[in-house]
């Protein structure tokens, strides 16, 4: 089996035998705290990847990581083979990762269109233009995002007014605006209703599928990770336990002591 | 900051435009003197707004860059003699070399701490301008300044800081209003999520804060030849201060909320002198009044009256 999927991954175009995101013995520590252990981490092209575990686990600080919040104590970080640990943020973004965050995170004085705006003025490389008029800039871009997560009738308001899941889904479009080929995603449903949760799993696998994301992601709710993912890995105290496909991450024996009681892929949806 | 112009302001800056032109017809040496003062301290409470309306930073030390601009001016007129264009130009070259370099240090900060870094920048520009007596006359002043006769008598030089500070209002407007100034204010808003979205926050904050201190530059210049004179008050924090509660009583979330906050502070300061010593205490009330009920100033208020009267039609 192993064979014939080395075999596979050998036969196929060079492009897809690079990795879209490598870690090789990632390290993070905080004062001693080990938050994370020698994590290596593989995730292919177009791959939708859940990465899920208890509270503290290290998933946000995984995801700080890799998009440059934070430095890793040792090891690297590979974006489609380059090494991208210890860039900035605003660079790791230019080379096509975007994130969103576990709680909001937007500009909440801005209005919803402008929320967006930024992010696509950012990404075009237009934020030092001084003399460029602001407003009507990228009108139609915007608007069309902002259509995709269903904010077009709120365009004008203020982003800070927004009901939660509203909220949370103009995360998902600014993150978007960055246009990224590898986008990360810290739980996505979190805090929202059963039927919120569903139209977003429906939502992000859409815009996976449309726009030829590579997807990672980290949730709490297993209806989530299995309605998305086709690989999971899980994290538990800053060690990866077990990684591989759904069915197989359920059977695995280790991460159900992990889970102890807890029925694993039997959540809603 | 809403964009376009709104058809209100238009309608008010094209009407303070009218008094503004037609203010010399009113034959009163005292209003146009206290008319050009006010134009000054506009531009300089408008500068300032970039970095604590924009960039969400406050400054206590944004006199600065007013005083360089203006004792960089005097001595290339008078001490040097040079012609009052390349004079001005070095001027704000000046400015911005000062701003630029300082900047660099106090973005590396946010917060109190950025404040406390610009406010030690300043009182080290004030040390030198106190200390440097055979260049900037030390705390007698540089009194003297020689202005061309072009700009000479009181009418003309009027005119002249109209003419400078429209045009520098109409850049700041547009700087504020452009890419720039929108994601400016996001970065104001959110720094952590503008990094994520691919913006250098800190190339940002330095670019507000050059900016800012370009146009105080230009204010500074202004205020040196329109009093044929520089003074070390002009680099003293008080002077910060100053500029700084002007911004909030207009309110830093409003384009020229700090120029009607400088028109209001500085007419109230006269008034005050009139009647008493204690123009201290009064700002000090005016201050508290700020702070207890117009958190974002009068034109805040403004918004909120207007805000409560439409409701109610």
């Amino acid at each position: 089996m192993a064979f014939q999927a080395w075999l596979a991954e050998c036969t196929r175009s060079p492009r897809k035998i690079n990795k879209m995101l490598e870690t090789n013995n990632l390290h993070k520590s905080f004062e001693g705290f080990k938050a994370l252990t020698a994590i290596d981490f593989k995730l292919n092209e177009g791959e939708r990847h859940a990465i899920i575990g208890p509270n503290g686990a290290g998933k946000t600080t995984f995801f700080n990581l890799i998009t440059g919040h934070t430095q890793p104590s040792s090891g690297e970080i590979r974006y489609k083979g380059n090494l991208i640990s210890g860039l900035k943020p605003y660079t790791i973004v230019k080379l096509g990762v975007a994130r969103s965050f576990q709680r909001i995170n937007i500009y909440p004085r801005m209005t919803v269109f402008q929320n967006v705006q930024v992010a696509l003025i950012a990404q075009k490389n237009q934020h030092f233009r001084f003399f460029t008029k602001a407003h009507n800039l990228h009108k139609k871009e915007t608007e069309d995002l902002l259509e995709l997560v269903d904010l077009s009738e709120e365009l004008e308001d203020i982003a800070g007014e927004l009901a939660y899941g509203k909220q949370k889904q103009l995360e998902l479009a600014i993150s978007l605006a960055a246009d990224p080929r590898l986008l990360l995603l810290d739980e996505p449903t979190a805090g929202m209703s059963p039927n919120e949760t569903m139209e977003s799993i429906q939502l992000i696998n859409h815009i996976a599928e449309t726009r030829s994301l590579t997807l990672l992601f980290t949730e709490h709710d297993m209806g989530v990770v299995f309605g998305i993912a086709d690989r999971i890995s899980v994290l538990h105290h800053g060690q990866i336990l077990a990684s591989g496909t759904p069915e197989a991450v359920r059977q695995d024996t280790e991460v159900r002591k992990v889970y102890l009681g807890e029925e694993i892929g039997n959540g809603p949806a | 900051m809403t964009d376009p112009m709104t058809r209100s302001t238009l309608m008010g800056c094209v009407a303070t435009l009218v008094f503004l032109l037609s203010v010399p017809l009113f034959h009163s040496a005292y209003l146009i003197d206290v008319v050009t003062e006010i134009l000054i301290y506009a531009l300089f409470a408008l500068s300032l707004n970039v970095i604590i309306g924009y960039s969400g930073n406050v400054s206590f030390g944004h006199a600065a860059y007013f005083a360089i601009g203006g004792y960089t001016n005097a001595i290339l007129l008078t001490t040097y003699g040079w012609a009052l264009v390349p004079s001005f130009v070095i001027s704000i070259l000046a400015t911005i070399s000062a701003a630029g370099i300082v900047a660099y240090f106090c973005t590396r900060l946010t917060d109190i701490y950025f404040a406390m870094l610009t406010l030690a920048f300043s009182m080290l520009v004030w040390a030198i301008a106190f200390k440097w007596r055979s260049a900037t006359g030390g705390d007698d002043g540089f009194v003297g300044i020689l202005i061309p006769d072009l700009i000479g008598d009181r009418t003309r030089f009027y005119y002249f800081t109209l003419i400078l500070v429209t045009a520098s209002v109409a850049l700041l407007w547009s700087i504020c209003h452009s890419a720039f100034g929108r994601t400016l204010v996001a970065v104001r808003e959110n720094a952590v999520r503008a990094g994520f979205v691919g913006v250098n926050t800190r190339l940002m904050r330095w670019w507000a804060f050059v900016i800012a201190g370009t146009f105080a530059g230009i204010a500074g210049a202004i205020f040196g030849m329109f009093h044929r004179g520089m003074y070390v008050e002009s680099a003293f924090w008080t002077q910060s201060a100053t500029v700084l509660i002007m911004t909030l009583l207009g309110g830093m979330f409003s384009f020229f909320g700090p120029a009607i906050g400088a028109a209001t502070l500085f007419i109230l300061e006269r008034i005050t002198n009139e009647y008493t010593e204690y123009w201290p205490t009064v700002l000090g009330v005016v201050l508290l009044v700020i702070l207890l009920f117009l958190p974002d100033g009068l034109s805040g208020l403004a918004r909120r009256v207007h805000a409560f009267t439409t409701k109610n039609k």
